[in-house]
């Protein structure tokens, strides 16, 4: 992409066009209901744990739940992994968490049940 | 001449060069290494958190309301950084270095306040050798801790080192690969404060 006369180190300048300018408000308010949707995910959890009412065999899988709900929205809209062209953004990724997940369930075996 | 060295603002300053482009791959790959590192960490946090010998236990040591606090100041900085990329994006350089630095300030602060409560922690009895629970929830959180540390110096070195160049192509892909960098450590706190923290205090 490095065309002739084009010098990287020179400042950028001149405004951004009027659908950049689209672009960006809208993704701004995207980011912002992600956020709240965010704090609210988190906000449950701490509810759920520090609240005596529910009982920890639910309140467990339902905080690990939503650590996975926010942490695809983390993923996909603060990380941008929604938009187009991340195709491989996106293998590399979810490779690592295909990887992740027996990782840690065999550790879990091997340490906190086999023991040595 | 003069011409030649002015630049007009694409729409993703990140990806407009190949190099920028091959920063943007590359970076997933090593967010990809640093995915399968933190699962090993907390693969062994969770196969040793119930070895706690003499020492105190999670639901002895840790307190709901800090964890909380230090979360939402997390998830504030991930906004912040967002806001310094939306500025950059607009040609905003003095946005994107003000934001990028709120971004640094709270980073230091979740990063105090993690220090105060390992503080805390040694103080009430868990050392990094006390037990089993105690060497994994330190390593686990820890490197975490690590990350932030690094990312507060990597930020700050960018916000100096460009503090008067303006928004370049050469210098668009490294804030963005660093507020990538940061979204992943709040991603990985997510999973910290539930699977030790809230886990911890709730069974």
């Amino acid at each position: 992409m490095a065309q002739h006369g084009m010098d990287p180190t020179a400042p950028l300048t001149g405004e951004p066009t009027k659908k950049t300018r689209r672009k960006l408000a809208k993704e701004m308010r995207t980011q912002l209901i992600g956020f709240g949707f965010m704090i609210f995910l988190t906000t449950m959890a701490f509810i759920s744990i520090a609240s005596d009412e529910i009982p920890s065999g639910f309140a467990i899988p339902f905080i690990l739940l939503l650590a996975c709900i926010q942490v695809v929205l983390q993923l996909y809209i603060f990380m941008h992994l929604n938009e187009r062209g991340n195709g491989w953004q996106n293998i590399m990724i979810w490779t690592a968490v295909l990887i992740a997940i027996p990782t840690v369930a065999s550790l879990m075996l091997l340490l906190g049940i086999v023991k040595y | 001449m003069a011409d030649q060295h002015v630049q007009t603002l694409p729409p993703s300053p990140e990806k407009a060069t190949l190099e920028g482009k091959n920063k943007y791959l590359g970076f997933w790959l090593f967010l990809g290494g640093e995915t399968v590192l933190f699962a090993s960490l907390f693969g062994t946090y969770l196969g040793l958190r119930g070895s706690t010998v003499d020492g105190p236990g999670p639901s002895e040591l840790f307190h709901l309301p800090l964890v909380f606090i230090m979360t939402m100041i997390l998830l504030t900085s991930s906004l912040t950084s967002v806001f310094a990329i939306i500025s950059m994006k607009k040609g905003n350089y003095k946005g994107l270095l003000a934001w990028m630095t709120a971004t640094v300030l709270l980073g230091a602060t979740f990063l105090g306040l993690e220090i105060y409560e390992f503080v805390e922690y040694v103080e009430h009895g868990l050392g990094f050798t006390t037990s089993a629970f105690g060497s994994s929830f330190y390593t686990l959180v820890g490197t975490h801790g690590a990350h932030v540390a690094f990312g507060i110096a990597w930020i700050t070195t960018l916000i100096i080192r460009y503090r008067k160049s303006g928004l370049t192509l050469t210098n668009a892909p490294k804030f963005y690969v660093a507020v990538l960098y940061w979204h992943f450590i709040d991603v990985v706190w997510v999973f910290i404060f539930s699977v030790v923290y809230l886990m911890g205090i709730g069974g």
